[in-house]
């Protein structure tokens, strides 16, 4: 770029203009800007969050001491099966999606996703699943039976009514959704990185969506055909999961886990990438261990197609299948241990400075790991049949999953919170969040892995006395709230700082990666030009090349090489459009209809294929010029 | 299991003792009562050991780092791009070493339990069978003298020191049977045959759960179980396969009358009367067992009387019907039902 000053903002002009959204309330409904789009995917999950927190602490306070009534054994199934199918499908998985949909293509110096429409109604169908499961239970027909729903229980002869179509049809969608994020995110990070940044320059959080997205796009598919064939036996009276019609319960069993572990893993790889965005940069150095970590993601994204069966050791497989799979469970330690000790070791021999980011790294690592011991046990085929469907296991997965996801999500969240907003949490409340909550977790969830070993089985709405389970699980109850109140205060503070925070300008932390190198809060364009890269960490280099001739008039992006990032060609992305909701409408309208009638399958298509014909409507004019003209 | 017997004697108790702390025992994989249970409990105490040493080989090495963190005072550092690792490498590949070398213990470890657990499958054993229902549990032996089976509920007896073939059926849903003291659980799953072999050692009651979520009343299926000595439970058993005993005096004779003739008898036996209805438990001993209702209420007159009474304030969705009687005539029931020892 050789103008001067007014040549810039006579650039920033254009961009301005040429990625504008319409104004208003319409402007909400079109846009297709990645940004936007991120932050009501990330405030409609924090939303959820909140909510099943809420039924997370009204089941403590019902198991706080033995025999209370509070709720009786029907709410409580409701409570703990809306909790966890919030969680698993409506937050952890969205949530991740979200972030990379924010982070990708800043990380890369790009002014939107690979297909931004395909953003757009990603986040209204998913909008459509969370509505699927909340508004049903506004009406009292929530669902009863957990988070896996396992047949016969769940099938016709025991599950009249629709609570159960309403579970499955709610996966549908969130899985539409993010199979819609996932090749979303893979076609961005492969063909929109910036000139230079080969496979080997990418940042570990690119790296790290890139293998979650492609574990999505592998392991959805079975949820979806196996919550498909579970309406089918209901609504069509087919026979896949109905052992008297021939059919093998344990059938759902396996698809349903060939999904759900590798979910844990596409909850977690993302959280891999925020821990080493914030280490190096708090570090003041480059990851250590690149290729190393490298690996190991890719290494967990393998393995944990592997290992479904360890959610069934009790089930009565053959034995010798069963010390299989507890060795190919305990395999992933190893790629999770070398993760651990680079980011440990980044930390040790950089020139280290502690903010509440790094605060939540460490506190991710000491809550984690003990999470992943407890992963080693209940890996045994032979131990996990005193473990399983235990509190043991219930202590488990929320040290994996809130100690392992939702703590980094919350570092990344104080860390990325400057770029998004303009302005830094403060500092003080960041710290008393923190030690509310991490404290919290720990002095409620701990005690969980004892009352496991005490006998005590999970999802149950109530004990007797003499079983002596009290106690801790008055402590339990006491540490979540403990943990709660640490959220309210998280959240003050991200309120709060929105309006009153220290401005922050592009780069507070001093991080390398591109995102710090537009301004805070992005403009809708992004970057002002496409940067160059030429190392692992573009911003600690002296001085960053732009690559210019793209147009600034129209809206248009730089694709490259899977491989070594060469500009190839110039692409014109698509603007804001209304066909994106429209569609996620039309979708939701069969997907609901389909609990109902088969005969919404067909009649649904219709609206879909309307939509989607005016949606992918050409805009451009026909050639001029070329074989058709010349009749 | 001779192989890990001495093993076991070698992993200190320490940690697991902490453990036990103030639980009452009864359903716990601490406090083993059987082989199996004893294997996997050796088990969890390696597991313990060694995941506690990486993990403090962690916090360890973390809290090395922090000192670095809390040391360092000034704002922004210039950042390092190109620092020397090569002790940090040489660490990684020390630390990648050592976690293969524990996964390796402890999967071995874990195999060697599993081939201890599979072994008692091989050996002559007393065969029960077990039928999970939606809440309860329906238990049946064979009896020696005349070869029949002989049906009770949610009341396990087992002889010490011999090991028992648990084969396990689902009326309905999938359950799974757990009693932690003796051995693990195993999945009841209709169109499965599933079975599990325990070999319990301590005499005394103890308690099983249902496992697997199945419902409304999940949380309400328990039942008994009793460790006896051989002889106690030959003569257990003899005593189960008797008929009922007839009543003993008028009032009971009223209990009888409305047990057998009445709505109970559509779902209930009572073994020798007319009462032989199948879908719900067996009342031939009833009052020989310590608790009703699937494990949730001792076994009582009192407690009778308000489980034919109200029964869905006790235990909500459960399948028995509230039964209306006359004052008179529940008192008959619950004093008849009383002396089916």
């Amino acid at each position: 770029m050789s103008a001067g000053a007014d040549g810039v903002e006579l650039r920033r002009a254009e961009l301005a203009e040429a990625w504008r959204d319409p104004p208003g309330l319409w402007g909400f409904l079109v846009t297709v800007d990645h940004k936007r789009l991120a932050a009501r995917y990330i405030v409609t999950t924090m939303f959820l969050l909140f909510l099943a927190g809420l039924l997370a602490m009204d089941m403590r306070i019902q198991l706080s001491a033995p025999g209370l009534h509070r709720m009786g054994p029907q709410l409580y199934n409701e409570s703990f099966s809306l909790h966890g199918s919030t969680m698993l499908f409506l937050v952890s998985v969205p949530v991740m999606e979200a972030m990379a949909l924010w982070l990708v293509p800043l990380m890369l110096g790009q002014r939107n996703m690979a297909f931004p429409r395909l953003a757009a109604f990603s986040y209204w169908l998913y909008l459509g699943g969370a509505l699927m499961l909340w508004v049903p239970h506004a009406l009292d027909i929530t669902p009863d039976l957990g988070w896996f729903e396992y047949p016969p229980l769940s099938g016709p002869g025991y599950a009249p009514g629709h609570r159960v179509d309403i579970w499955a049809q709610m996966i549908t969608f969130t899985e539409v959704a993010a199979l819609a994020a996932s090749v979303n995110i893979i076609a961005t990070i492969l063909k929109l990185r910036p000139p230079g940044m080969t496979l080997a320059r990418m940042p570990l959080f690119l790296w790290a969506m890139l293998i979650a997205s492609l574990m999505t796009i592998f392991a959805l598919p079975a949820i979806m055909l196996t919550t498909s064939m579970l309406i089918a036996d209901r609504l069509v009276a087919t026979h896949f999961f109905s052992p008297s019609g021939g059919g093998d319960v344990l059938l759902f069993q396996h698809l349903y886990w060939f999904f759900g572990h590798p979910e844990v893993y596409i909850i977690f790889i993302p959280a891999v990438g925020f821990v080493s965005s914030i280490v190096e940069t708090f570090s003041r150095r480059p990851i250590f261990g690149y290729p190393a970590m490298v690996l190991s993601v890719l290494a967990i994204g393998v393995l944990a197609f592997g290992l479904w069966v360890h959610h069934m050791f009790a089930v009565g497989l053959p034995r010798l299948g069963n010390d299989f799979y507890t060795a190919a469970s305990m395999t992933i330690a190893l790629p999770a241990g070398v993760q651990i000790f680079c980011w440990i070791a980044t930390i040790f021999s950089g020139r280290p400075r502690m903010a509440t980011p790094l605060l939540w790294v460490v506190g991710f690592l000491v809550t984690f790991v003990i999470g992943g011991m407890s992963g080693i046990m209940t890996a045994s085929a032979p131990l996990d049949l005193q473990l399983t469907d235990t509190y043991f296991v219930v202590a488990h997965f929320h040290y994996v999953l809130v100690g392992g996801a939702i703590f980094p999500l919350l570092g990344a969240f104080c860390y990325w919170y400057p770029k998004a907003t303009g302005r830094l949490m403060s500092e003080r409340l960041g710290v008393l969040a923190f030690a509310l909550i991490v404290g919290g977790f720990n002095i409620g969830f701990f005690p969980m892995h004892v009352l496991g070993l005490w006998g005590m089985p999970r999802r149950v709405y109530t004990y007797p006395a003499e079983m002596g389970w009290g106690p801790l699980n008055m402590l339990a109850t006491i540490g979540s709230t403990i943990a709660v109140i640490g959220g309210l205060v998280f959240v003050a503070n991200a309120l709060w700082s929105y309006w009153r925070g220290e401005r922050a300008g592009a780069d507070p932390w001093g991080g390398h990666t591109l995102e710090w190198l537009c301004p805070s809060p992005p403009p809708s364009y992004n970057f002002d030009s496409t940067p160059t890269v030429r190392s692992i960490t573009p911003l600690w280099e002296p001085e960053l090349l732009a690559y210019d001739g793209i147009a600034t008039t129209k809206r248009e992006l730089l694709v490259t090489s899977v491989m070594e990032a060469e500009p190839i060609y110039r692409q014109n992305s698509v603007g804001p459009s209304i066909w994106p909701l429209v569609a996620a409408v039309a979708v939701s309208i069969l997907f609901v209809g389909s609990i109902f009638t088969p005969w919404a399958l067909v009649w649904g298509a219709l609206p879909i294929a309307i939509t989607l014909s005016l949606w992918f409507w050409p805009t451009r004019e026909r050639a001029k010029t070329g074989p058709l003209r010349k009749r | 299991m001779g192989g890990t017997g001495s093993m076991r004697r070698g992993a200190a108790l320490v940690p697991v003792m902490l453990l036990v702390g103030a639980c009452s025992g009864v359903q716990s994989p601490l406090a083993p009562a059987g082989e199996q249970a004893a294997d996997q409990l050796w088990l969890f105490q390696l597991m313990l050991w060694v995941c506690g040493i990486l993990y403090l080989l962690v916090v360890g090495f973390l809290g090395l780092a922090l000192v670095r963190v809390f040391r360092n005072t000034s704002r922004l550092a210039e950042p390092e791009l190109a620092p020397a690792d090569r002790t940090l490498d040489r660490s990684l590949l020390v630390w990648a070493s050592i976690i293969i070398a524990g996964l390796t213990l402890l999967a071995g470890a874990s195999f060697v339990v599993d081939r201890a657990l599979a072994a008692a499958q091989a050996r002559e054993a007393l065969r029960v069978r077990v039928t999970a229902h939606q809440w309860w549990w329906r238990i049946a032996y064979r009896d020696p003298a005349s070869g029949r089976w002989v049906e009770t509920a949610n009341e396990l007896h087992l002889p010490a020191g011999r090991t028992a073939r648990i084969e396990l059926a689902s009326a309905d849903v999938i359950h799974s049977f757990w009693v932690p003291n003796v051995a693990g659980k195993m999945d009841v799953i209709p169109g499965r045959a599933n079975a599990i072999d325990v070999t319990p050692h301590r005499l005394g009651w103890f308690r099983g759960q249902c496992a697997e979520f199945c419902g409304v009343q999940h949380a309400k299926m328990a039942f008994d179980v009793k460790v006896d000595t051989p002889a106690e439970f030959a003569a257990w058993l003899a005593t189960q396969a008797r008929s009922a005993a007839a009543p003993a005096d008028p009032v009971a004779a009223r209990g009888f009358q409305i047990v057998t003739q009445g709505q109970c008898a559509m779902c209930h036996v009572v073994r020798g009367t007319a009462a032989a209805g199948r879908p719900g438990p067996d009342l031939t001993h009833i009052a020989s067992r310590r608790s009703i209702a699937a494990g949730i209420l001792s076994m009582n007159r009192g407690n009778l009387q308000g489980w034919i009474a109200q029964p869905q304030a006790l235990k909500p969705g459960t399948m028995m019907p509230a039964v209306t009687l006359e004052p008179g005539d529940a008192d008959a029931v619950a004093h008849y039902l009383e002396q089916l020892k």
